[in-house]
């Protein structure tokens, strides 16, 4: 329990490691989709190559989509990139970081579904079993040419009645096997020592202009997150003086129109009146009809001065 | 319980973040339903289409409408447009906005529910079974049946227990050749949704920023208006049910004091605070008699202000005197100190 608090506090504590936790689910969502669906190859002449690399490439293209889409930060590029100059000047510099840190973040989770197919070999198997030459297979070096493509193209599916038995289907799933896992293996290797590089290089090659572009790009997304607090808190106030201002116009008229008895208390009212000269059904009535038919104007200047903003 | 907390502490830490955890828990939702749901396609001729098709299109419907129903903020929507303008203008661009951003998040447990049954396959397998090309993947020519018999053996596909056509097309590669396409649909639905919304996402900095920072602002604005006017009005409620409750003891205190012929005790001025919480109310029979006219007689909705005569006509009605008043005359009532400070 405690583990899984200091997790979510971590995660909390800056919106990077925000951004790195969602990264971190999007990269399992992949592992955890592509392990829950039932790839099955068509076994069928065209159709293979098309199931085959369609799997391999667009749930990935889905994935990286997804990726920038959950990302807040690229909001905030794009509204920093499209936003008239203003009295600020912008920096592409800082521009160009922020798209590369969200490109680099919304890329893992497409690497990651790339990298599990290969090693698990069934897209490269189902989409390259027909491009196979047969000569090399002995199964299939007797047969004829239409043959041959026929029996390759349904290697992929175990239970067809065909290939049940097969071995020369199981020698050419090894060797498809085989081949997706290696570039599989070396696309992971590419991938980790280019990490390695451009992580051990960049202090290399100008840390201080890299410094003051990660401050302002944290800058400008620490700004915007406090501009939408500010603006939530004000409207929190401002709802509060427009109601307190119309409890206090509902008990204007109806002191100037019961001529009342009520005027006598008015010097009465050092205590705060929880109940604003509200005493009656109808009276309670009327405010809610008055509420609902004529909502008071978006204008609390009269209201703040009367009431000094401190109340 | 204690990682649930935890978890919804996180989701409320911003908006933002809300609104990503309550999308996320439909998108799961949707997909647990699908799962816990049992298939079973019909096997005959024109029942699987509509089986197939209804299973694909009317619970992402129904999931859609629930969005909305479930969503607080409909009934603020509703309101905003239908009120009276009276002083404050209406402005479209704020409905428009708080329009979009329900039916996105109510579009989230559709989709994923269309999504996950193209890609499980079922659907489609059972729908279109009877339309699979025969003469590309079987043997159309060998049989000598009817275009009817045809259908009706095909339409038994999705059904390995009880299909008979091996001999015009396999079941396997039947099955096969609609999975395939129904995970192509699938695919292809997934990405064009996923690019609808970062088209939608990314484009609105583009274009209209100035306008939706004033929209988000102003429906902002309208829900914590109505969420502390209806905090107000509780506490409002809060006092008057105090006040009228103290009122209604001390009307009886008074009146029992009256019937008995002895003035009202005066509590000694040590028992203090004590005294004054029993409100002139200090044996069974005077209880018993407040809580009878409690249920049989409950006072007015009126507060009665300080006054040395009790005020019966004015229930603050600002319609013209001429109407009698409503409530009728209270019988017997001294009017007791009007406590403002509840």
């Amino acid at each position: 329990m405690d583990r899984f608090r200091m997790i979510f506090q971590y995660f909390q504590s800056n919106s990077e490691s925000v951004m790195n936790g969602i990264c971190g689910l999007l990269a399992l969502a992949s592992v955890k989709i592509y392990t829950c669906l039932d790839f099955s190859c068509p076994c069928l002449p065209r159709y293979n190559m098309a199931y085959g690399l369609g799997i391999m490439f667009v749930p990935p293209i889905a994935l990286f989509l997804c990726g920038l889409i959950l990302n807040r930060q690229s909001l905030v590029m794009l509204e920093e990139w499209r936003r008239p100059q203003g009295h600020r000047r912008k920096d592409l510099a800082v521009i160009r970081y922020m798209c590369c840190s969200i490109m680099q973040r919304a890329m893992i989770a497409p690497a990651i579904w790339i990298i599990v197919t290969l090693l698990d070999g069934k897209c490269l198997i189902c989409a390259f079993s027909d491009s196979v030459d047969p000569k090399k297979f002995v199964g299939f070096a007797n047969a004829t040419l239409a043959q041959a493509q026929e029996l390759l193209t349904r290697v992929p599916c175990k239970e067809d009645e065909l290939m049940r038995n097969s071995t020369s289907r199981r020698a050419v799933s090894r060797y498809l096997r085989c081949w997706s896992q290696a570039l599989g293996w070396s696309i992971l290797l590419i991938f980790i020592v280019a990490a390695f590089l451009a992580r051990w290089l960049t202090p290399c090659f100008n840390q201080a202009a890299l410094l003051q572009t990660r401050h302002w790009s944290n800058y400008i997304d620490i700004e915007q997150k406090i501009f939408e607090e500010t603006c939530c808190e004000h409207s929190r106030l401002f709802a509060h003086q427009c109601i307190l201002h119309f409890f206090e116009s509902m008990q204007k008229e109806i002191r100037h129109h019961s001529f009342d008895l009520a005027r006598e208390k008015e010097g009465k009212e050092g205590k705060e009146d929880l109940l604003h000269g509200i005493t009656d059904q109808d009276q309670v009535n009327r405010l809610l009809k008055t509420w609902y038919f004529e909502k008071p104007p978006l204008d609390v200047s009269q209201a703040t001065h009367r009431h000094p903003p401190g109340l | 319980m204690d990682k649930f907390r935890m978890v919804f502490q996180f989701l409320q830490s911003n908006q933002e973040s809300f609104m990503s955890g309550i999308c996320g828990i439909m998108a799961l939702a949707s997909a647990q339903l699908y799962s816990a749901f049992d298939f079973n396609c019909p096997c005959l001729p024109r029942y699987n289409l509509a089986y197939g098709l209804g299973v694909l299109l009317v619970p992402p419907l129904i999931l859609f409408l629930l969005g909305f129903v479930l969503n607080n903020n409909v009934s603020m929507l509703a309101e905003e447009w239908r009120r009276p303008q009276g002083q404050r203008g209406k402005d479209m661009a704020v409905l428009r906005y708080m329009f979009c951003s329900m039916a996105q998040r109510a579009m989230i447990a559709p989709a994923v529910w269309v999504s996950v049954t193209l890609l499980d396959g079922k659907c489609i397998t059972c729908a279109f079974c009877t339309a699979l090309p025969v003469e590309a993947l079987g043997n159309a020519s060998h049989h000598g049946l009817s275009q009817g018999e045809v259908k009706r053996v095909l339409a038994r596909i999705p059904c390995k227990e009880i299909y008979d056509g091996q001999e015009l097309i396999a079941n396997e590669v039947a099955i096969r050749y609609l999975r395939c396409i129904s995970q192509a649909l699938g695919w292809c639905f997934v990405l064009l949704m996923t690019t609808l919304a970062f088209l939608v996402r990314s484009l609105r900095p583009c274009f209209t920023q100035a306008v939706f920072l004033k929209s988000r602002y102003w429906s902002h604005y309208i829900d914590i208006e109505r969420k502390l006017f209806d905090e107000t009005c509780a506490e409002h409620a809060k006092s008057f049910a105090k006040v009228c409750i103290q009122q209604f003891f001390q009307g009886m205190s008074t009146d029992l004091a009256a019937t008995h012929c002895h003035p009202p005790r005066k509590a000694p001025t040590d028992a203090g605070e004590a005294s004054e919480k029993l409100l002139g109310i200090t044996d069974w029979g005077t209880m018993n008699t407040a809580l009878k006219s409690w249920h049989r007689c409950k006072p007015p909705l009126h507060l009665h202000p300080a006054t040395p005569y009790s005020s019966n006509g004015w229930a603050g009605e600002w319609q013209p005197p001429a109407q009698p008043p409503t409530q009728p005359p209270a019988p017997r009532r001294e009017v007791a100190a009007y406590y403002s400070g509840v």
